[in-house]
């Protein structure tokens, strides 16, 4: 089913979390694996800017969970896993990720999810979803 | 000798906990997936195993990326889930065998794989959940286990090939065991799925399709593919199918056979898949 391809040949849309990636973003992920903790969760929404400063963000790390920016923090090298703990503080799970990394309505996201279970490729759901995101925008 | 009654492999995804928890597994979204789980239930009735060797992924609950290792093997007398950043309830602690957990890591560092202990390890929804799946309705699991933790959450990953040959020797380690046990492997996680990036949301029914075609039958054939080729193919969290690859390892080298299969788009973001083998 696969030919030899180029194994660095990269995917679109995707992002592997390699060693440059974890290196880059020691620090963000340090911060949402201490969401492990209830406490800290709290002590999160009690002063965010506080509790960035104690885990020592980069600006670029800082900037993006301000901006509660999912694509931006795996930008700055945030792994989904941890990720998903801090969304998590927001109420936010994987289908409002979804939504906020596609650009589209979480509605519509699942409908894309839906759409592949009806027998659609993803491209194709995909297609659909970005099609219907701009007519109802 | 201990016996391996067969092999079980489920996806684990952190909603099915919600679902069970609030009892939602008659409702048209969630009924398709749950209906997979009678069959489960009827078999594992009939084989009655009372040791589970479970082949899942840690995310970010135990281990950090302090210290991330590749193949960890649990020897620890119980095993506690913890809370996981949503404040969840927790689910109900695991009793270890830790006879065997070191029986296999002897085993299996005498065979070369240079592994992992852990007397202590948290354990997740990658293990929880297929308990749940499987035994929804007891106070305590009948069953003692033996976890092993694979990377896949920071690259670079253990290949397809390195997986399978791990649970090869997990059940070569089985072999020389001299208890009474009835064994039941179980892999989790999977399969297709892609939470992260541009391409969140990513199914890929034709490579689960295959995955699920040849696992029984010929296992070599989900090996042929680099870690980077099944991201590609699977999604970055679908590669979790390396689970389900260690564990059908794990039944042994014979060709095995496939007594259930169950596939349904979507629970959540990923594509749920069910199956059950037998030894050969
Ligand atoms: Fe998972």
């Amino acid at each position: 089913m696969s030919g030899p391809q180029n194994a660095s040949e990269p995917i679109p849309g995707t992002h592997l979390f390699d060693g440059n990636a974890a290196a880059k973003g020691f620090e963000l992920n340090a911060m949402c694996y201490s969401f492990n903790d209830a406490a800290n969760r709290q002590a999160f929404l009690d002063d965010e800017e506080a509790y960035c400063a104690k885990f020592h963000l980069t600006p670029q790390q800082r900037k993006a969970v301000a901006e509660r920016s999912v694509l931006g923090m795996i930008a700055a090298g945030g792994n989904i896993y941890y990720l998903a703990k801090l969304a998590g503080i927001f109420g936010l799970n994987v289908q409002d990720v979804g939504s906020m990394q596609t650009g589209v309505s979480v509605d519509n996201f699942k409908a894309m999810l839906l759409a592949q279970g009806a027998g659609q490729t993803y491209d194709e759901a995909h297609d659909a979803m970005i099609e219907k995101e701009k007519v109802h925008g | 000798m201990a016996e391996i009654v067969g092999a079980y492999f489920t996806s684990h995804v952190p909603a099915i906990g919600g679902a069970i928890h609030k009892g939602l597994q008659q409702e048209p979204y969630w009924k398709p997936f749950f209906d997979g789980y009678q069959k489960v239930h009827e078999w594992l009735a009939q084989v009655k195993p009372d040791v589970a060797i479970v082949f899942n992924n840690d995310h970010g609950l135990n281990f950090f990326l302090d210290k991330m290792p590749t193949f960890a093997v649990g020897a620890a007398a119980e095993y506690h889930n913890a809370d996981e950043g949503w404040g969840l309830p927790l689910y109900k602690p695991f009793a270890g065998h830790t006879e065997l957990s070191w029986h296999i890591i002897n085993s299996l560092v005498e065979d070369e794989f240079d592994i992992t202990t852990c007397q202590k390890m948290l354990v997740d929804h990658a293990l929880s959940i297929p308990f749940e799946l499987a035994w929804p309705d007891v106070s305590a699991w009948p069953v003692k286990i033996v976890p092993f933790a694979i990377n896949t959450v920071q690259h670079p990953l253990p290949s397809a090939k390195r997986c399978l040959a791990l649970g090869q020797a997990v059940n070569k380690a089985l072999q020389s065991w001299t208890g009474d046990e009835r064994i039941v492997i179980i892999g989790t996680g999977g399969l297709s799925h892609q939470l992260d990036g541009e391409r969140a949301g990513y199914i890929n029914r034709e490579y689960d399709q295959f995955c699920m075609d040849n696992l029984s039958v010929d296992p070599a054939a989900l090996t042929r593919d680099s870690v980077h080729e099944m991201v590609r193919k699977a999604g970055t969290q679908g590669v979790e199918v390396l689970n389900w690859i260690a564990a059908r390892g794990a039944l042994g080298v014979e060709a095995a056979t496939e007594i259930h299969r169950n596939y349904h788009i979507p629970i959540s973001n990923t594509a749920a898949a069910t199956m059950l083998m037998e030894p050969a």
